[in-house]
């Protein structure tokens, strides 16, 4: 039997609960525990408080990156991303930062790369105004790894409506849905 | 620039070696293992040597170590907590990650390299066999003053005829896209892409990601160094060739099975640019046979499958950051060719390779991971590298075609890891402060 047909069907609503650590069985990849694949896609989602008094330059990066992706649309292409979310929020005095994203690879397979993509659209300028991120992050890697790594917070149950179904697929069933509707047009 | 003086020669150039033997060592008493390193340094070929195309070499001399080769010559402790934790923890380690499960595990390694006792490696590359031999004995004679340096193991390689041109046990032509490196006045093959920064592959110098990376300590030891990630691969040449018997009902299907594995003929010439029919001329010319892309020529794979090896090996155009994934591979073949027609006698034959890079977790963990082993790659699903990925008999290989594409399901496994081992190769002043005792000498 190969692999693939273990998949589940795209049909059937399916929530998983998690386990505390974030995985079933561990497994490691090249720089730790490897996080399962989920009816929700892969994710993250890391909260870290942020360094006093920088609120409104992490906010002002809302549209700086707005832009940089209405420039250059496809630039986040490489994560195979569904959604990020930004989110800032208070715990009793201090500010939090959430970032939260739903993609299709395994985070640690694209580490470097999603390093890279941070880089290019100023997605790090944001982290440098959280406490206890690695000031040298643009030549240590390992460092940043790192930090994301520890900022983590694994979800403890996932859900997807139409679960496993990756970006790509989505994207090929609206043009292929794209292409009919041309079609039937045509034959008006 | 780059010290070439200082540079082991190793990754900088590729002299013209029909034969070679790795020595794999494991240092008994420390102190001989220093004094057997201060004799052969002046031995070991230098960067600088080998730019000028002195051809009056014969025989060129490597040296590296494994971490604990590092730690048995005297490296103190908070100077091994610097280097990568990788390199660190080595291949054997590692195996999970990089797809060495199963036949591959360490568990069936040969030859004692799974073994903490493994310390150094030498690489011995001749002009032929008989240069080889003659080396192996000068060597045996110097060694022999050393009981304390034992040889864990060798191995020996030769080229596998014709030797007209470099090729592995399965018939596929080698070395035909290699990385250049900025300031080596080298100008690149067309397709090949730019020359890379030296922090790509030499520690101490800025990289494609821009300032160069924090270097271990201390700096003697690690400047002008490079990572090694060892590679034994067995090739089952005998199941090869059931396999492409039962997959192509002419010799002419059969080679186009092979072609699309591989996404070359065997002759070398590009499926990209020759997509029906072999032409060994294009094969044989490098101003043409590297020059093409993926994006723009075959975005569907209708020529190179999206699973075949150089299409993960090298996505040129369709990944990114592919500057910051390039390796430089060095090697040859080992074992008795087996002739065609002949059923496979069992003799263990194959590759035996090096992969060189500044970051063993960047280049050549990621290519295993990823490129390799990772089984959606370009949202394939169920395939592995047909060659080096680790096979169980439970992957398939797409094969795009119109109208309707081909799917060869469980496909074997044409190659076993037999053994690996992540090495740190010095440059000559490191190799003089680990003579010294890991001291200033």
């Amino acid at each position: 039997m190969s692999n693939a047909s273990k998949q589940p069907d795209w049909k059937t609503p399916t929530a998983i609960a998690i386990p505390k650590e974030g995985y079933f069985t561990l497994e490691h990849g090249r720089y730790g525990p490897i996080y399962p694949r989920t009816p929700a896609c892969h994710g993250f989602t890391i909260i870290a408080k942020i360094k006093a008094g920088t609120e409104a330059d992490i906010r002002a990066y809302g549209t700086t990156i707005e832009k940089a992706i209405e420039g250059s649309p496809d630039a986040l292409a490489p994560l195979k991303l569904h959604y990020l979310r930004w989110v800032l929020f208070d715990i009793g005095p201090d500010k939090y930062f959430m970032y939260q994203g739903i993609f299709d690879t395994d985070f640690d397979k694209y580490t470097e790369d999603a390093i890279q993509l941070f880089k290019a659209t100023g997605v790090t300028t944001v982290f440098e105004k959280l406490e206890g991120f690695p000031m040298d992050w643009r030549t240590n890697a390992p460092a940043f790894i790192k930090f994301v790594r520890e900022h983590q917070c694994p979800s403890f149950l996932e859900y997807g409506e139409y679960p496993y179904v990756t970006a790509a697929e989505i994207k090929k069933a609206l043009a292929l849905k794209d292409a009919f509707s041309t079609m039937l047009d045509q034959m008006q | 620039m780059l010290e070439l003086d200082d540079i082991q020669h190793f990754l900088l150039m590729r002299p013209r070696a029909l034969a070679a033997r790795y020595g794999f060592l494991s240092f008994r008493k420390p102190d001989e293992g220093r004094a057997w390193l201060a004799g052969i340094i002046d031995r070991v070929g230098r960067g600088r040597a080998e730019a000028a195309g002195d051809h009056t070499d014969a025989r060129w001399v490597t040296v590296a170590f494994t971490y604990n080769g590092l730690r048995a010559l005297g490296v103190d402790e908070a100077s091994l907590a610097t280097f990568p934790d990788e390199f660190r923890q080595g291949m054997a380690a590692r195996a999970a990650i990089i797809g060495d499960t199963g036949a591959n595990h360490p568990d069936h390694w040969v030859g004692g390299l799974a073994s903490p006792d493994l310390h150094a490696i030498v690489i011995l590359f001749a002009r032929d066999v008989a240069e080889r031999e003659r080396s192996v004995h000068e060597h045996q004679k110097y060694a022999a003053q050393f009981p304390g340096v034992e040889a864990l193991s060798i191995l020996d390689l030769e080229a596998t005829p014709p030797l007209d041109y470099a090729h592995d046990h399965f018939g596929y032509r080698d070395r035909m896209s290699q990385p250049e490196i900025e300031g080596m006045g080298v100008i690149p093959t067309p397709g090949s892409g730019a020359p890379l920064k030296p922090g790509e592959f030499f520690l101490g110098y800025p990289d494609e990601g821009g300032d160069p990376p924090p270097l271990p300590q201390p700096e003697i030891l690690s400047r002008n160094g490079s990572f090694l990630a060892y590679r034994r691969m067995e090739e089952h040449v005998g199941r090869f060739r059931d396999f492409l018997r039962q997959n192509g009902n002419t010799p002419e299907e059969q080679e186009l099975v092979a072609a699309k594995l591989m996404g070359r003929w065997r002759s070398g010439a590009p499926l990209v640019l020759a997509p029906t029919k072999d032409d060994p001329s294009l094969a044989a010319d490098p101003q043409r046979n590297n020059d093409f892309d993926y994006g723009r020529m075959d975005p569907h794979g209708y020529a190179v499958p999206l699973g075949a090896h150089i299409r993960r090996m090298n996505p040129r155009d369709t990944a990114p950051n592919m500057n910051r994934r390039r390796m430089i591979r060095r090697g040859g073949t080992y074992g008795p060719p087996l002739p065609e027609g002949v059923p496979d006698d069992g003799v263990e034959r194959g590759l035996a390779a090096f992969v060189g890079c500044a970051s063993l977790i960047r280049q050549f963990e990621f290519a295993q991971n990823v490129w390799v082993n990772d089984p959606n790659f370009h949202e394939l699903k169920n395939e592995r590298d047909p060659f080096v990925g680790m096979h169980d008999g439970s992957y398939d290989m797409t094969i795009p075609k119109r109208p309707i594409r081909k799917k060869i399901t469980g496909l074997p496994a044409f190659c076993t890891t037999k053994g690996g081992a992540y090495f740190f190769l010095p440059g000559i002043r490191a190799l003089k402060f680990l003579a010294a005792g890991a001291r200033e000498a």
